[in-house]
């Protein structure tokens, strides 16, 4: 049971995001921005997003914290880059899960999702 | 004596939990600790046949409550070997006593041009309240640093000491690299040079006799949750000779004499400094653990954790990618271990140790100047207390192991 529980957290995909992370780094020329942290477990992410024309050309992460929302963050930026702001407009918590492929427990959902409100957070004046 | 702690775990109900389909594997004392029948008997016990308010009226049931209430008073000064038992001023926990102090005596007596000699190595608990006081007073707080295994640099107190000091203070036992700091010559230092000094007992009181006489400290605080009480119960220390120096630290009712429109009398120590009807519930559970501990014999449970320390310590030196912080000679070191797994996130360890059913600490354990001073943004945290077993350190150990095995670590 115990061992499932981890196989279904902890995936291929999870693990290996988290160490060979695709997009994380400093984005040059950056347009909109936010960071934001969860101060419980003081997991910290930055979304720096290059819009041109209201698509996003280009994502990059920083932070820290652990394996959920650092590839969290990162397979979140695979998914949001090419999109246009319009079509993420109503991007939500079960799309984030679905990217991710994996069940997560209460006490781990803030960790998932933080990346997706730092990007709320980035593009909330694009939407004014 | 020899003392049987296996047999003793049977008194703790809370450790025949099953967690994840596992026995719990309760490796988290340093934050609260688990509370023994006997301690929890004792809390229902008073409700059910004492209940009443304390100070206040005339008939039985309240003369029995304050009873009981300056009871538990009595077996803490006993327990700490104070010379009076009104040195023993019942707080919420260490905080509340932490910032009793700040309050009464620091925001009272020490202004401008004096300063506090705090350390880098303490919790948040211990710095906050003097930041408070900086910021609010116009002093100046410095700070003694550690050396790279855990100790504190000893020889920076000549620096830092002079005339302006008004109050020294320092935590007694670490609760993040476990260090037990040499409190007695930190008073000799303090006291050589007129200033005050209050120790941050929190992590000693649970583990390791403490003897306020011997240390000769001026204040020393602790919470009653961490040595098998209930939480909601604290206490401070304050020498009899420094009381008359401090103001009250909170105002309403019981620690008054006399009051008119404008103007009041306090009440005598150490009730001038316990506004408000007070936890009388939970100082009792905390004599109940009191007479629990003293029937085991601190020295015994002293013993008992060195071994599992040790034991914990050796086993987790086989387990690849991990540093422990904090000194090794177990003289100057309590059951706290704190980790980090070189590619494994603090948070994901404990998570994973937990799918075991095995309950550890992960974050900043409430230091984060000491974390950065370590080089680290978070930790994983194991610690131990009087119902812990070397198997339970097997399972934890193994546990280590499987973190590597799921982050695919070689």
């Amino acid at each position: 049971m115990a061992e499932e529980e981890l196989r279904m957290l902890y995936t291929e995909q999870i693990i290996d995001r988290y160490k060979n992370p695709r997009n994380f780094g400093e984005l040059k020329g950056a347009n909109a921005e936010a960071e934001d942290m969860n101060p419980i477990c003081g997991d910290r992410i930055k979304m720096q997003l290059k819009i041109e024309e209201g698509r996003v050309f280009d994502v990059k992460y920083s932070g820290e914290g652990c394996s959920i929302s650092q590839a969290s963050a990162d397979l979140l930026a695979d998914f949001i880059k090419g999109k246009t702001i319009e079509e993420l407009k109503t991007l939500q918590k079960d799309d984030v899960l679905k990217i991710l492929g994996i069940e997560v427990t209460a006490v781990r959902l803030k960790c998932a999702l933080l990346s997706l409100k730092a990007f709320k957070l980035a593009t909330l004046n694009l939407y004014r | 004596m020899s003392v049987n702690f296996e047999s003793l775990r049977e008194d703790f109900p809370i450790l025949k939990r099953k967690m994840h389909g596992k026995n719990l594997i309760f490796l988290d004392s340093t934050s609260t600790s688990q509370k023994p029948m006997q301690v929890i008997q004792a809390i229902e016990e008073y409700y059910r046949s004492t209940n009443s308010n304390v100070q206040r009226a005339i008939y039985d049931l309240s003369v029995e409550a304050t009873e009981m209430h300056e009871e538990a008073r009595s077996k803490v000064a006993k327990f700490i070997n104070a010379k009076h038992t009104e040195e023993i001023i019942f707080t919420r926990n260490t905080t509340e006593a932490i910032n009793l102090v700040m309050h009464a005596y620091a925001m009272n007596k020490l202004g401008k041009n004096r300063e506090i000699i705090t350390t880098i190595m303490e919790h948040h608990s211990n710095i906050l309240p003097w930041q408070f006081w900086e910021r609010n007073a116009g002093g100046k707080l410095n700070f003694i640093d550690i050396k790279d295994d855990g100790t504190l640099k000893m020889e920076q107190y000549d620096k830092l000491v002079n005339e302006r000091t008004g109050l020294i203070t320092v935590l007694h036992q670490s609760n993040v690299v476990g260090t037990i700091n040499d409190v007695e010559n930190i008073a000799k230092i303090a006291h050589e040079n007129n200033s005050l000094f209050l120790v941050d007992a929190a992590q000693s009181i649970p583990h390791i006799p403490v003897n306020v006489q011997k240390i000769n400290c001026d204040f020393l605080a602790f919470s009653g949750h961490k040595m098998l009480a209930p939480m909601g119960i604290g206490c401070l220390y304050v020498k009899k000779e420094v009381q008359e120096m401090l103001e009250p630290f909170m105002y309403g009712g019981e620690m008054n004499k006399q009051v008119s429109m404008h103007e009041a009398k306090w009440n005598e120590a150490p009730w001038k400094w316990e506004a408000g009807t007070p936890d009388v519930a939970s100082a009792v559970g905390l004599g109940a653990a009191i007479d629990y501990l003293n029937k085991i014999g601190m020295e015994n449970v002293q013993k008992h954790e060195k071994e599992l320390t040790k034991y914990a310590l050796d086993e987790m030196e086989n387990v690849k990618r991990i540093k422990i912080f904090g000194p090794h000679d177990l003289e100057i070191r309590g059951g706290v271990i704190s980790f980090v797994f070189d590619g494994v996130h603090p948070h994901d360890v404990a998570d994973i140790l937990n799918r075991e059913g095995i309950a550890v600490r992960s974050g900043r354990m409430c230091a984060e100047p000491l974390l950065k001073r370590l080089g680290v943004s978070d930790v994983t945290r194991a610690s131990f207390y009087i119902y812990n077993t070397k198997e339970e350190i097997d399972a934890f150990v193994n546990g280590l192991k499987k973190v590597a095995e799921v982050f695919r670590l070689g």
